[in-house]
């Protein structure tokens, strides 16, 4: 049988790994699907994350990841500037909290430098106490990673995805692969709305690329739910620090970090346990205590705030301590799976590494001759200018100047933008992750219904259907 | 952002807030002539919360009639209108310049608002579940009475068929009414205290009409369900019993915080206790002209109390025209556990020559107990108060005030055991 193929490549999974990598390949002239068996790009473990971007400082010497993530970073800071991705540079202090972690901080340092990233310094109790006054007490000495800043965890992959599909990339959301076939040339993949054939298939299914990958004839990994919860404080606690204030990370997990956010929070986790269930985000009684525990230490005051919102994401967790991240030439198959919360740092260079691998394989890449479309992203950082306090964009289009969310400032032309963007969005997650909205501390005690509403104006649903649908 | 040039209008007060509170301060204020009073209010219609309360029972005290939320709500924007108050909607105060003026977003632009004084009345919230930290899976069906009445009567969507009411306040009973007219059955009501902590006729009218069960000294320990809600987990806080009850609705009542961003973004000191600016009794915050009023102040009242209030803020306002000093300097009043609040919750040695009342809040259920307001070990009033409970306002009279020393420690508020 000769098939005749939809795409040239067809990438199964659309989060921050994924849309970076359909993103990259939208350069050229190849017909591309970015297939995500969610309803919304970036709404499976890209969604949770503490939102930092990471100079690889700690990353394992060697490994594929702490080169992706090094390349990453930078890639992603310019990108952040050129397209409006929030970003803010605030730096880390790695903090020691007894003579153990104390002692472990040279060779915290040391590997820094292994992995190309020089700038780690250490500082005093003195000096550590005058840049961060309300720290709690007992803190023996720090590192500063002045590099390790915040960024927003839910625009790069929107920006990514949008500048994609305007370049012609084919978004299919909600379509779920369910099986994968090894035919003359390339692949046939069943999903859960038809059929589809392309020459090369990218495994970047996230909690899934193990599944993904099984589903390809390969069994190299499993990928284990690692749960992170996370607690997100209320906007009046924000300037109790300015750093991430990261904890001297065991063998066995990162530890626990208290972070401010682009949005004007100050985040508290993640907690790192292995769960079961690839759905199974629910939050427990045992790691809200152990947070509000660690965070009592960290930054004392951080708890008498009020708690605006309760994250839960599962990480992409497999045996190894590295990616699962290659190029199989002969079966014309990538796999990009097992990606931690680095990713968010590292997917535009995954990105490159792929477009590379695929060039080296022989996929004829010739570039599109008007290159990417130009995107320019929402102001949804609390460091930008945003829409409600810009009185030029307000007096060019009042809809601009009617606040619908009041605790975050989401006005109604906000909403309606995202509503009529390329990439929008199909639920009240969505359109939360898009503009702000219900991401404050009334949590839609105000707004929730007024919101939807609108929302279900513009997307022709009912109220009651965005309410059965949100989460 | 600072290059760009702003207009900046000019007021005599600017009022935070056109809920009953706020539109009854401007009422009042107008009446006395002050000058240029301006409401802000962010929502598209003014009246606030009671808006979506579509039962009856509103303007008891304050407009001595009973109406339904919605007619209580449109009456007071009536009321203050025609007084002369400038009613502005879909206008958001969201911060403050450094020389003090309120930032103000409206589809009219953005834009300054200086005031000689300003009256935040911005009401509160019910904590959502996120803010409780109920742990446990996050599925579709968990809201807030505000959120559910909003639902129910100004979209006409019933969220669901099987309700958990999490409180046993007056709002929670609200809810259920709510509850029944979206064609809900309440199938748990659950305090964790060991009795509800509304009027008995509400309680007994919920158990005839409703037929919702109410557990006490139970707390909901658990969310489960994958896309929708399926069942709670409720854990007895004396026997440590679990019961598990099927539901596709849970509603977070009561818990209320005030929403005192604007307050604590002017600068002024946050109670402990009531989370709302601290005030003495003419309802002064620690900022000179900036005052504060009704449910800003602490947890809910009901929307007359929260528009008497406003009244009372008024009158202030007015006497600070006059040329009242502003106090300097305060002494707090503070409160033991197991008393949860008192409103006001500060005295000061300037002022006028009142017996304020105060209010007074448990975090227990303790009916009536003896009650000694000290300072520095010294007794400044000791007698038997009633109805303490948290939810409802016990009343603890204030003619001790005069007594306490300007100079001294914290007035401290505690349950003689």
């Amino acid at each position: 049988m000769h098939l005749v193929f939809d795409y040239d490549v067809a990438i199964v999974g659309a989060g921050n790994v994924g849309a970076a990598i359909a993103r990259e390949l939208a350069r050229f002239e190849l017909k591309v699907a970015l297939i995500e068996a969610g309803r919304d790009v970036g709404a499976g473990t890209s969604k949770a994350n503490t939102a930092i971007l990471h100079t690889a400082y700690d990353a394992k010497s060697g490994t594929l990841e702490a080169r992706l993530v090094a390349r990453g970073y930078a890639l992603l800071t310019a990108y952040a500037n050129e397209v409006g991705i929030p970003l803010e540079r605030t730096g880390a202090l790695l903090v020691a909290w007894d003579d153990i972690e104390l002692e472990r901080l040279p060779a915290i340092a040391e590997r820094a430098g292994q992995n190309g990233y020089d700038r780690v310094r250490s500082v005093g109790v003195d000096e550590l106490y005058a840049k961060e006054p309300r720290l709690g007490p007992g803190a023996r000495g720090a590192l500063e990673i002045p590099d390790e800043h915040i960024v927003c965890p839910f625009t790069p992959v929107l920006a990514f995805a949008t500048q994609a599909v305007l370049a012609g990339v084919d978004l299919r959301r909600e379509e779920r692969v369910t099986r994968v076939q090894r035919v003359e040339e390339g692949w046939r993949l069943e999903t859960s709305l038809g059929a589809l054939a392309a020459r090369w298939v990218v495994n970047a299914a996230g909690l899934h690329s193990d599944e993904v990958n099984r589903l390809a004839g390969h069994d190299e990994f499993t990928v284990t739910p690692r749960r992170g919860e996370l607690i997100v404080f209320d906007k009046l606690s924000r300037p109790l620090v300015d750093h991430v204030i990261l904890p001297v990370p065991t063998e066995t997990t990162k530890g626990v970090l208290v972070a401010p956010t682009v949005f004007g929070n100050i985040v508290l986790g993640p907690t790192a346990v292995d769960v079961e269930r690839k759905d199974d985000t629910s939050s427990t009684a045992e790691g809200l205590a152990y947070l509000r525990a660690q965070g009592k230490r960290i930054v004392p005051q951080l708890l008498t705030h009020e708690v605006t919102a309760v994250y839960v994401g599962l990480r992409a967790a497999t045996e190894s301590p590295d990616y699962q991240l290659w190029i199989d030439a002969g079966e014309q198959y990538v796999c990009a799976g097992g990606i931690r919360s680095t990713g968010l740092t590292s997917a535009m260079a995954i990105g490159e590494y792929v477009r590379d691998g695929l060039d080296a394989a022989g996929l004829a890449l010739r570039e599109r001759p008007e290159g990417l479309p130009a995107v320019r992203m929402p102001s949804l950082g609390e460091a930008q200018l945003r829409p409600f306090a810009d009185p030029a964009r307000i007096k060019a289009d009042s809809e601009y100047g009617r606040v619908v969310c009041f605790c975050e400032r989401v006005t109604r032309g906000e909403i309606r933008d995202a509503a009529r963007s390329p990439v929008p969005p199909v639920d009240l997650d969505g359109l939360r992750r898009r503009t702000r909205v219900l991401m404050g501390r009334c949590q839609g005690f105000f707004c929730g219904v007024e919101v939807s509403r609108l929302l279900a104006q513009e997307s022709g649903q009912h109220v009651g259907e965005l309410w059965e649908r949100s989460t | 952002m600072g290059a760009v040039h702003l207009t900046t209008e000019q007021v005599d007060v600017a009022v935070v807030g056109g809920g009953p509170s706020g539109l009854a301060a401007a009422t009042a204020l107008c009446k006395a002539d002050v000058g240029k009073v301006v409401v802000l209010e962010r929502e598209a219609e003014p009246g606030g919360i009671p808006r979506h309360a579509k039962h009856q029972g509103f303007g008891l005290r304050d407009l001595r009639r009973a109406l339904s939320g919605p007619r209580y709500a449109a009456r007071w924007a009536e009321i203050a209108t025609g007084a002369g108050a400038d009613l502005r909607t879909e206008t958001q105060a969201t911060g403050w310049t450094d020389a003090g003026a309120l930032e103000l977003t409206s589809p009219r632009g953005r834009s300054l608002l200086e005031a000689r004084a300003v009256v935040l009345a911005t009401g509160c919230r019910e904590r959502p579940r996120a803010a409780r930290l109920v742990p446990g899976a996050r599925p579709q069906g968990v809201l807030t009475t505000g959120a559910l009445q909003q639902l129910v009567y100004l979209a006409r969507e019933f969220p669901g068929r099987r309700a958990v009411v999490v409180g046993a306040e007056h709002v929670s009973f609200s809810a259920l009414l709510t509850l029944s007219h979206g064609g809900a059955r309440t199938v748990a009501m659950v305090t964790e205290h060991p009795r509800h902590q509304t009027l008995a006729a509400f309680r007994a009218g919920a158990a005839f009409h409703f037929r919702a069960p109410l557990f006490t000294r139970t707390m909901l320990t658990g969310i489960r369900g994958s896309q929708r809600v399926e069942e709670v987990e409720l854990t007895h806080l004396d026997t440590g019993q679990v019961r598990r009850v099927a539901c596709d609705l849970v509603v977070f009542t009561a818990d209320w915080v005030p929403d005192h961003e604007l307050a604590v973004l002017a600068g002024a000191v946050l109670d402990p206790g009531t989370r709302g600016p601290t005030v003495d009794a003419a309802l002064r915050t620690t900022r000179p002209g900036l005052f504060a009023a009704g449910n800003l102040l602490h947890g809910a009242e009901t929307a007359d109390v929260a528009a008497l209030s406003g009244r009372s803020v008024a009158e202030s306002v007015i006497r600070y025209f006059e040329g009242e000093p502003w106090p300097t300097s305060r002494v707090p009043i503070e409160c033991e556990a197991p008393l949860h609040w008192i409103a006001p919750n500060a005295i000061v040695a300037l002022g006028p020559p009142s017996h304020p009342r105060f209010r007074l809040r448990a975090r227990e259920i303790l009916g009536s107990r003896q009650v000694e307001v000290s300072q520095d070990g010294r007794t400044l009033w000791r007698g038997r108060v009633k109805r303490l409970m948290p939810g409802r306002s016990a009343r603890l009279p204030g003619g001790w005030t005069a007594a306490v020393d300007s100079d001294g420690g914290p007035v401290v508020v505690h349950v003689v055991v």
